[in-house]
């Protein structure tokens, strides 16, 4: 065994694409295993893997763990990114509980009818507009630091850059009322192990395409119709 | 100001009750404020009360918290409920988001609409009796200790009792296939700040009625 975190998981960005974001930026590597076929989730569920049946699991410091917020949590404390005290804590889990909602309505997008793509990406929008941009723009408007929190670079500014972009590759121009975002942006990609993250090569997927879509259906089963919000 | 925590919801369970049960085993005295109509919603979120225009909000030791997993890790850190190190931090992570998983299934049960219901109700029940139940008996078995984290009382203790009594109300003949849960549920109900929590009068709310699920329309919808 390598020591490295291994993540199970489907070869696209979905639950776990946070968690290599988070990864990524500790400058912490990873190895991927990609399930492709139904037998291997089966095999997955068989050995006893994954605790509630599901994937995002990562294999990490002897535990198999699940749960995405669980896992992600994991890593911002063990590596430092989770505040400094019990209020920065409590300010980094309420700008990711907003930034997670926001990328919530983006990650069931690839698997709506293609009317219903166009009802949710009106959503998106409006939502990230009017609801969710406002709030981090205010933010760091408010305290003029770099980061979002404790003047330091935690799991709160790594998700909200992963949700900018997300919403940037739906409408180019998104950012277009908020500087401080903007500004923001630059500054976080330029951090050397983002920056890294985000050439090609690295281990970001790809925004997903039908054939990530007919990989999750087939593997879980999944054949119902998924509905907007 | 009291200084005591203030709740910010409707008066019902949805996404605020597994924090009642929290600050309820914490042995924390708070006060509620109910949302009745939807002006009562727009009035919070006009006076920027609400970071995201959304409840849950609990007033707490001068913040205005949002964000129910934000409230919930605050209160559990803050009443030591949340286990003695990252270890343990992440198996009552992983226990409670599962639970959070299946009270998301409870709370979407009220607004189906009548020809989903009896379809939605199968599949939650069913997920309770062989996703998640299993899970916990099978924890509480191989460790064979009172609580289901690190040998001490943590909110995830806390949280699978309301669970467990959510699904009795609904399906309690589930619970023959798990006795230490049965078990569980006993012992965690003996607790004093829970025992006076499950007496009537406590803040607990009841399960949702038609009234409750006719106001949360007009409220949110």
């Amino acid at each position: 065994m390598s020591g490295k975190p291994k993540l199970y998981y489907f070869d696209g960005r979905g639950k776990m694409e946070s968690i290599r974001w988070l990864l990524a930026a500790a400058g912490v590597e990873f190895e991927e295993e990609f399930l492709e076929t139904r037998d291997q989730y089966e095999k997955l569920l068989q050995g006893g893997s994954l605790m509630f049946q599901q994937v995002p699991m990562v294999e990490i410091d002897g535990m198999r763990m699940v749960q995405t917020r669980a896992i992600l949590s994991y890593i911002a404390a063990k590596y430092n990114l989770y505040g400094k005290d019990l209020k920065e804590r409590a300010l980094i889990d309420t700008y990711i509980g907003g930034t997670d909602d926001l990328m919530g309505f983006i990650m069931i997008f690839p698997f709506l009818s293609a009317e219903d793509k166009e009802k949710q990406l009106a959503v998106i929008v409006q939502k990230a507009t009017s609801r969710y941009f406002p709030v981090y723009e205010k933010v760091l408007k408010d305290h003029g630091q770099g980061f979002l929190v404790g003047n330091n670079f935690s799991w709160a500014d790594v998700h909200l850059l992963e949700a900018i972009l997300m919403v940037e590759e739906k409408k180019s121009d998104v950012l277009s009322g908020f500087p401080q975002l903007q500004a923001f942006k630059a500054r976080i990609s330029s951090i050397p192990t983002i920056k890294k993250f985000l050439e090609p090569g690295s281990q970001r997927k790809p925004v997903p395409d039908h054939k990530y879509v007919e990989t999750v259906r087939r593997v879980l089963r999944m054949y119902y119709d998924v509905k907007a919000n | 100001m009291s200084g005591k925590p203030r709740l910010h919801y409707f008066n019902g369970r949805g996404r605020m009750e597994p924090i009642r049960w929290l600050l309820a085993a914490a042995g924390v005295e708070f006060e509620e404020s109910f949302l009745e109509k939807k002006e009562d919603l727009t009035k919070l979120q006009k006076d920027g009360s609400l970071l995201f225009q959304q409840v849950p909000m609990v007033e707490i030791d001068g913040m205005k918290l949002v964000q129910t997993r934000a409230i919930a890790n605050y209160i559990s850190t803050k009443y030591n409920l949340y286990g003695k190190d990252l270890k343990e931090r992440v198996l009552i992570d992983m226990y409670v988001e599962g639970m959070f998983d299946l009270n998301e299934l409870f709370l979407m049960y009220i607004v189906q609409p009548a020809d989903k219901k009896e379809e939605y109700f199968a599949n939650m029940m069913n997920k309770a009796e062989n996703r998640y139940f299993p899970v916990f008996e099978k924890v509480l078995k191989d460790h064979g200790k009172d609580f289901l984290v690190g040998n001490q009382l943590s909110r995830a203790d806390v949280q699978l009792l309301e669970i467990i009594l959510m699904v009795e109300e609904w399906k309690p003949e589930i619970f023959a296939k798990f006795p230490l849960l049965q078990s569980f549920r006993a012992r965690l109900s003996n607790i004093p700040a829970i025992k006076k929590f499950l007496q009537p009068g406590s803040q607990r709310k009841p399960p949702s009625d038609d009234d409750v699920v006719d106001k949360v329309m007009k409220i949110f919808y």
